[in-house]
């Protein structure tokens, strides 16, 4: 676990120590030990609510610089649907976004929105073949994937076994410009995805569903945002290479996946929170009449994501235009694009949550947590680095924390270490200096 | 109280839908914290959620004592409420005593005492009209 690669890393020079992160975080990943928030690598599933919290920009995500499409003879660029949604689209359309994506080097460009259709074919093929397990979780969101692998590891089952539509598309794509290129090798090409969301970095370098992400790197829209504006002021005849319809584009926004589920009992839920809630009622076997669900950990939808340059809202108003300017589709998906785009392996249960291996240790653990917990203020005050007391009660019996850590118990026993001195100070014989003064 | 149990005791308060299902959350919580297998906490916390929501719906609230052992997790519910005339009757799925309030709530499908057996390895109704209700729930952790 110790090498596994997160795209949210801490500034440290920048972190203050502060507890505005440990108390958003929704998988209690953080803690300020010494005075910086600390990530517990093996909690964190990037989902970026810290980055979007953090006031001194501390909490930062990590993505590749564009000089690594160097190392590749041919590129292609993969653009989030979301990406569409950073411009007046007015001014600057999907067309001339596509264009500016080839002026600045890409030899050539694949719409996400593409795969998401191919995505939504797949996910319908497979709901209308496996009745049994219901409701099916959308696999698109990274975040929310690996926050099932964390706190809901019974839900592992729901998740859709159907790769991203970031994978489907780098698939596609390199598919498509080999048989466009004769004599070009897959391995020549590198396949970049630009991307509105930190967790997709995390998603290329340790993928879930695939041995091998079929992605070579990861752009962020913030990164790329003021290089394409540039280039779009210039083009007069945009290229005509749109691949998507509207069924496609409207990924960018929360129920946008959904509302391609043949199905009227469909569930979408944005926000890593409400998705909690909505996790723990399956978990209860509730909501077993529903058919899917699509959970965004991003406010909004992809379209809030964490490396983004546009309001939300605004994005989301964009979105709303899309749908009157396109068909649902431009072409229709075929067997070839349907090819290879189940899941390679199941996701696994990483469990966190465990106290010890041996249920009776653990047990043990669980009592002396109980006890220490009394002890503890519940104030939830965030001082000792810990996001709850009960938090701290936990780090304690894991060896990664002490009771004095909590501000309330060590002046506690500051003040009763000090009224015992000053107890037996009056039980002190006279001084020489008393002696003195009594003369 | 031996090292290799834990006992954990939760008041089912009554006429509040809000927080049903509290009791089961919290045991929940506990058997993720002692590592047991999600697929048996499922099993447990659906069953117990089950004898919750009757104590609340049925007998104004009640109590439910659980105790963990590294061998299985027993769930007690008891209620002081109106007793359960036939158990076997009650044990058929779809039927139901739940008044059409409650059943407006969407509650009161008659699944309740169904699902406790269906979830669990060993179940056991104790009940006596005008008294109480004993619901134990038994699921085995090794097996």
């Amino acid at each position: 676990m110790s090498d596994y690669f997160h795209s949210i890393v801490l500034e440290e020079e920048l972190c203050k120590g502060c507890t505005n992160c440990i108390k958003k975080c929704p998988t209690d990943a953080i803690r300020v030990q010494s005075g910086k928030a600390r990530i517990m690598k093996e909690r964190c599933i990037d989902c970026g609510e810290c980055v979007r919290t953090c006031p001194y920009k501390a909490k930062v995500a990590v993505t590749d610089p564009l000089e690594k499409m160097a190392d590749f003879k041919y590129t292609i660029a993969l653009p989030a649907p979301t990406l569409y949604l950073q411009y007046d689209i007015s001014k600057f359309g999907r067309d001339k976004i596509m264009t500016a994506l080839k002026m600045i080097g890409f030899d050539y460009v694949y719409e996400v929105a593409r795969g998401a259709e191919i995505v939504t074919k797949a996910s319908n093929i497979y709901l209308d073949k496996n009745k049994e397990t219901r409701p099916m979780i959308s696999s698109a969101c990274p975040a929310i994937v690996r926050l099932i692998q964390v706190r809901f590891p019974s839900l592992i089952p729901q998740i859709m076994p159907i790769k991203s539509p970031m994978e489907v598309s780098a698939d596609n794509a390199r598919r498509e410009f080999c048989e466009k290129n004769p004599g070009v090798t897959p391995d020549e090409i590198g396949v970049f995805f630009i991307s509105p969301c930190a967790a997709k970095m995390t998603s290329v370098r340790n993928p879930i569903e695939v041995s091998k992400s079929a992605v070579n790197g990861v752009f962020s829209i913030k990164s790329l945002y003021f290089k394409l504006l540039k280039q779009m002021g210039k083009i007069k005849e945009p290229l005509n290479i749109l691949q998507a319809g509207f069924s496609g584009v409207r990924w960018a926004t929360i129920g946008g996946e959904a509302k391609g589920i043949e199905s009227d009992n469909i569930l979408y839920v944005d926000g890593v929170q409400n998705v909690i809630k909505i996790l723990e009622q399956l978990e209860d076997d509730k909501l077993t009449d529903v058919d899917f669900i699509e959970a965004a950990a991003c406010p909004g939808g992809c379209l809030g994501g964490p490396l983004t340059v546009e309001n939300m809202y605004v994005a989301r108003t964009r979105n709303f235009r899309f749908k009157s300017m396109l068909p649902k589709l431009l072409n229709e998906v075929s067997d070839v694009e349907l090819e290879n785009t189940e899941f390679e392996r199941a996701p696994e249960h990483i469990d966190v949550t465990t106290l010890d291996e041996d249920i009776t240790k653990a047990m043990q653990k669980l009592r002396n947590m109980d006890e220490l917990y009394k002890m503890l203020p519940a104030l939830d005050c965030g001082a000792c680095g810990a996001p709850t007391c009960r938090a701290l009660s936990e780090d304690i019996v894991r060896g990664k924390a002490k009771l004095t850590d909590c501000v309330f118990v060590l002046k506690d026993r500051v003040r009763n270490l000090a009224k015992e001195m000053m107890e037996l100070e009056g039980m002190l014989p006279p001084t020489l200096d008393n002696k003195a003064e009594g003369r | 109280m031996s090292d290799s149990t834990v006992k954990l005791h939760y008041d089912i308060d009554a006429e509040d839908f809000t927080t049903a299902g509290e009791a089961s959350s919290g045991v929940k919580k506990t058997l993720t914290r002692l590592g047991v297998n999600p697929e048996l906490i499922k099993r447990i916390s659906i069953a117990m959620y089950e004898a919750e929501i009757n104590a609340v719906i049925h007998a104004n609230g009640g109590f439910a004592d659980v105790e963990i052992t590294p061998e299985m997790v027993k769930v007690v519910i008891s209620d002081n409420g109106p007793g359960i005339p036939c158990v076997e009757d009650a044990m058929k799925p779809g039927w139901s005593t739940a008044s059409n309030l409650v059943r407006e709530m969407g509650f009161g499908a008659g699944m309740g005492l169904p699902n406790m057996k269906r979830y669990t390895d060993e179940m056991c109704v104790e009940s006596e009209v005008g008294v109480g209700t004993k619901i134990t729930l038994i699921v085995y952790l090794n097996r």
